[in-house]
């Protein structure tokens, strides 16, 4: 037991000192599991978030837009990838990680639980869902983890064009026809409350932020990282001329950020407990590709134990 | 579900390693599953350079790899620590002097 305390003091100044913990060095059970969890739950949610957008690619109104969004979503599986290799290196595999998803065990981001309705909603999700995730990502590019933080240094490095493109449909449809300026308004409207939502509970009912903060896991707390978002988006839409759909949204020139309404908790935790609009209808999907994917897996595996043994037996013969 | 009820066949890992032009090393880009090593050249075209980062591949079963163990990093590394006398600021020389 003094053992114990005595490397876990010692792994709390690595910390303090600014050091990356890299996956073979002693860390303390809970921060190898918390890892495993924060960086499974972005996989997973790089992974099914392409399913929303997905349902948009053989629509997209140009071709213009139609590579844009194929190849956001292609980054998506890749940032998926990135973020499954650096949970690996914590020792768990990756079926037992898509067995979590699958199950039901491990969450992903509760804002792919909602209905891509109109085109106009990929543009909101590239503005916003994209913006609130680069937020929380440029802050764990200095997360205490290695693998962690490398990865996401090369998406964060990607996904600027993917909030860039977001906000140009957007632009597009602002600009555009009365009905197409409404479409991109009844975007905002319902993705507007989702993703300030993204940033999780406010700090006072978000029991791990004190220790994820500690382990300089999380660099910022969810309010603060929810204010900063709030703070960069609201004159992005004041600048194509929409409206955030919150009354109480108001300039606070004592505090130097923007005062905002209260978000609806209740909505928040009936889709993080799996009764959201589309959760049913997003695990059903991974499950099915990930079934109907599995004689293409094996297949591969017998083709690669079937060469080797040919080569194996070629080296006898000669 | 234990690990290898669920893990029977699932695909080995490659360390990925990417030359991101002529004149520069190959540089660890990170990982990812394949059947075999030509799947995983495939793969890591795909996943580690869709925006030209790369003129060449190295993949690497990740299971071939044998490295250093943290607990070991003392004992290896640490006895560098005190031999400054292999940097060259370690030698007095007049300030004067040019070209050393």
């Amino acid at each position: 037991m003094g053992d114990k305390i005595i490397l876990e003091d010692k792994f709390q100044k690595r910390i303090d000192a600014g050091e990356k913990i890299e996956p073979k060095d002693w860390m303390p059970e809970k921060y190898r599991k918390t890892h495993i969890r924060q960086i499974s739950q972005h996989a997973h949610s790089e992974i099914v978030g392409m399913l929303p957008e997905g349902n948009w690619i053989t629509r997209a109104p140009s071709l213009r837009r139609k590579v844009g969004l194929l190849a956001k979503v292609q980054d998506e599986a890749g940032h998926g990838l990135y973020l499954y290799s650096a949970a690996e290196t914590l020792g768990i595999s990756r079926d037992q990680l898509f067995d979590q998803l699958h199950t039901g065990k491990a969450k992903y981001s509760s804002i792919f639980n909602y209905p891509t309705l109109s085109w106009a909603d990929i543009g909101a999700i590239g503005w916003l869902v994209d913006g609130a995730a680069i937020i929380n990502q440029v802050m764990l590019t200095r997360t205490s983890f290695g693998p962690y933080a490398r990865a996401m240094v090369r998406i964060c490095k990607e996904e600027s064009f993917h909030q860039r493109q977001g906000y140009e449909i957007m632009l597009g449809l602002a600009n555009g026809t009365p009905e197409q300026k409404e479409m991109a308004q009844d975007a905002l409207n319902r993705f507007w409350w989702p993703s300030l939502m993204m940033f999780g509970p406010r700090d006072e009912d978000s029991p791990n932020t004190e220790q994820s903060v500690k382990w300089k896991i999380k660099r910022k707390t969810n309010d603060e990282l929810r204010q900063q978002f709030i703070d960069i988006t609201v004159p992005q839409a004041e600048y194509i001329g929409l409206t955030i759909p919150d009354p109480d949204l108001k300039w606070n020139e004592e505090r130097g950020h923007y005062d905002f309404g209260e978000i609806d908790w209740d909505e928040f935790w009936t889709v993080v407990k799996g009764n959201g609009p589309c959760n049913k209808e997003r695990l059903q999907a991974r499950i099915d590709a990930w079934d109907e994917g599995s004689w293409v897996r094996d297949a591969a595996m017998s083709y690669a134990e079937k060469q080797a043994n040919q080569i194996g037996k070629e080296k006898l013969a000669s | 579900m234990g690990k290898s009820e669920i893990s029977k066949n699932e695909w080995p890992l490659y360390e990925i390693f990417i030359r991101s032009k002529n004149g520069l090393e190959h540089r660890h880009a990170g990982s990812l599953h394949a059947a075999d090593a030509e799947m995983a050249i495939e793969n890591a075209r795909d996943v580690y350079t869709r925006r030209q980062e790369g003129v060449s591949i190295w993949v690497v079963p990740s299971a071939e790899i044998t490295a250093t163990q943290s607990d070991e990093a003392g004992e290896l590394f640490e006895p560098a620590a005190d031999k400054v006398y292999r940097h060259p600021t370690f030698y007095d020389l007049p300030i004067e002097l040019k070209h050393i």
